[in-house]
């Protein structure tokens, strides 16, 4: 821990902060999350609701933002890492910084957003499960979508490959994944589906997340016909941390990736 | 304002190239450098020795692997192939404590764009956890840069961004000095600046990197030449060899002259 906080990686995680922070990308995320949670509570009823609602937002959005922000960042941070790795720093030092520079504040800025309102309008303690399960799950997927991102742009020297790969994936991931998994339902409806879809829902951070959380709000049957599965397998303790390891994996394979490949990258 | 500042460097007796007393003690060797990207072989057995007071121009046309060879000195980019030592000691892929007796100046540096010069020099100063008293802040005072450093980055002109990314190459009294195109956005007064603070560098045995395009700036500043020609050197030597070698006695003439005839 002490190597942590006064070691190198965060010696540079410190400028990296002040930088994002400043960039109010990440200032004006936090305030979106604020507006339309506090927007929620005055247009909807109570607290499950407003979870319920937010449910969407941040499925869609936390991958979007994470992937479009991080390799945006990324590219321009492009001639700094460059810079950087001409200075004595240690290439998993300053990936380190790099990734810990935007996850912080974008998990910072979602975590505060929506959970300012709550306190405000006296929610957040008559509704602290469903709630702390989305902050959460919304902090998994930015931390996992992040390491896509900087995957990405270890991957792609060419920024508008990048930015094109990271598009694709959120439009599969996010919209095209969910269409292909109720056609495989349609088409093989008359066997028994309930381990494909389970598995099918691991496979994608999104599904995974949006699994955990509408069992959270207690919807399942919105689920339907796999949702009584998906209540036997994630509505206990152990299904529930089975999910949560799952969607954390999807943190750490990509991030390792990135880093295997950052570590031999030719700048 | 800076003028002023010229001319108390210009007014001490700086050696020229010609002048310079030539150290032999080399602090960067570098032997058997290759480095292919996919097919094209950028480097092929490139070997440069950095000697102490001297400053080493690398010249050749544009993909001849310059960069790639700067780039691999500093570990930038892994070579396929190739030993380097730094100061008698081997330089492994591991190691970057040898970094920070190197001071490097990019074509184009981009610090994070939100920051303060002071921030990024603060930074630079953490990274290596340097102390405040053993930092060179020459350039900063004549660079006229004082005032510029509480500005964030993004609205600084590209010059005087420039003029930051060489007061910070010089910061740490590196014992290598590495300049790519380093007058390339500066104005001819900084450019003057810059080249009378390599000379004093090169007075206390710091020992230089140079690429260039500009025959000038290679006339004013190098000691040798190492010339590259699609990844290979085509020629190692003094200044006045390589006039002697091309039988020009124009050093822009027998820079052409390699270009176009490398191997006589």
């Amino acid at each position: 821990m002490s190597t942590l906080t006064t070691g190198p990686a965060f010696r540079l995680l410190n400028y990296e902060l002040r930088d994002v922070v400043r960039s109010k990308w990440a200032i004006g995320y936090a305030i979106f999350f604020l507006l339309i949670t506090d927007a929620f509570f005055r247009f909807s009823g109570g607290g499950e609701q407003v979870v319920l609602s937010l449910i969407n937002v941040v499925l869609i959005l936390i991958p979007l933002v994470s992937l479009v922000f991080g390799v945006g960042y990324l590219y321009n941070a492009r001639e700094f890492t460059e810079l950087m790795l001409a200075q004595p720093v240690r290439r998993r030092d300053l990936f380190l910084a790099l990734y810990g520079g935007l996850v912080l504040p974008l998990a910072l800025g979602f975590v505060l957003g929506v959970t300012l309102p709550f306190a405000w309008h006296g929610a957040a303690a008559v509704h602290a499960m469903p709630l702390v399960k989305l902050l959460i799950a919304g902090v998994l997927l930015t931390a996992s979508f992040l390491a896509i991102a900087i995957l990405l742009a270890v991957r792609f020297d060419d920024r508008v490959k990048g930015l094109g790969a990271a598009l694709f994936i959120w439009l599969f991931l996010a919209v095209v994944y969910d269409g292909i998994v109720l056609l495989i339902a349609y088409t093989f409806s008359t066997y028994p589906l309930e381990t494909p879809m389970l598995l099918l829902t691991a496979l994608n951070p999104i599904s995974l997340a949006r699994v955990l959380l509408l069992l959270s709000v207690d919807v399942a049957a919105l689920l339907g016909y796999t949702g009584a599965a998906f209540e036997k397998f994630f509505g206990n303790g152990i299904g529930s941390v089975l999910a949560l390891s799952a969607l954390l994996l999807w943190a750490l394979i990509p991030l390792f990736l990135a880093y295997r490949r950052f570590v031999r990258k030719d700048f | 304002m800076t003028a002023s500042a010229i001319n108390i460097v210009s007014a001490q007796p700086v050696p020229t190239p010609a002048t310079r007393p030539h150290s032999i003690a080399p602090i960067l060797t570098a032997s058997g450098i290759s480095k292919r990207f996919g097919k094209l072989e950028v480097l092929r057995d490139v070997d440069i020795t950095l000697r102490r007071g001297c400053v080493t121009a690398v010249v050749g046309p544009n993909g001849s692997g310059k960069t790639t060879l700067i780039k691999s000195l500093l570990g930038l980019v892994r070579p396929d192939k190739g030993h380097i030592t730094f100061d008698g000691s081997d330089v492994g892929p591991e190691d970057v404590a040898y970094r920070a007796r190197i001071g490097y100046m990019p074509q184009s540096a981009r610090f994070p764009e939100h920051l303060t010069g002071r921030e990024v020099l603060a930074m630079l100063r953490d990274i290596r956890q340097a102390s405040q008293d053993s930092i060179d802040n020459s350039l900063i005072d004549l660079f006229a840069l004082e005032p510029e450093l509480d500005k964030p980055l993004h609205t600084l002109s590209g010059g005087t961004r420039q003029k930051l990314n060489a007061a910070s190459a010089f910061l740490f009294r590196p014992d290598l000095i590495v300049l790519d195109e380093p007058t390339a956005g500066l104005d001819p007064v900084a450019s003057g600046v810059l080249k009378d603070k390599v000379d004093a560098a090169m007075a206390e045995d710091v020992a230089g990197l140079l690429t260039s395009h500009i025959v000038s700036e290679l006339e004013a500043l190098a000691d040798d030449i190492v010339f590259l020609m699609e990844g290979r050197v085509c020629f190692a030597g003094s200044v006045s060899e390589l006039k002697d070698r091309a039988g020009q006695n124009r050093l822009d003439r027998a820079i052409a002259h390699l270009m176009t005839n490398p191997h006589s």
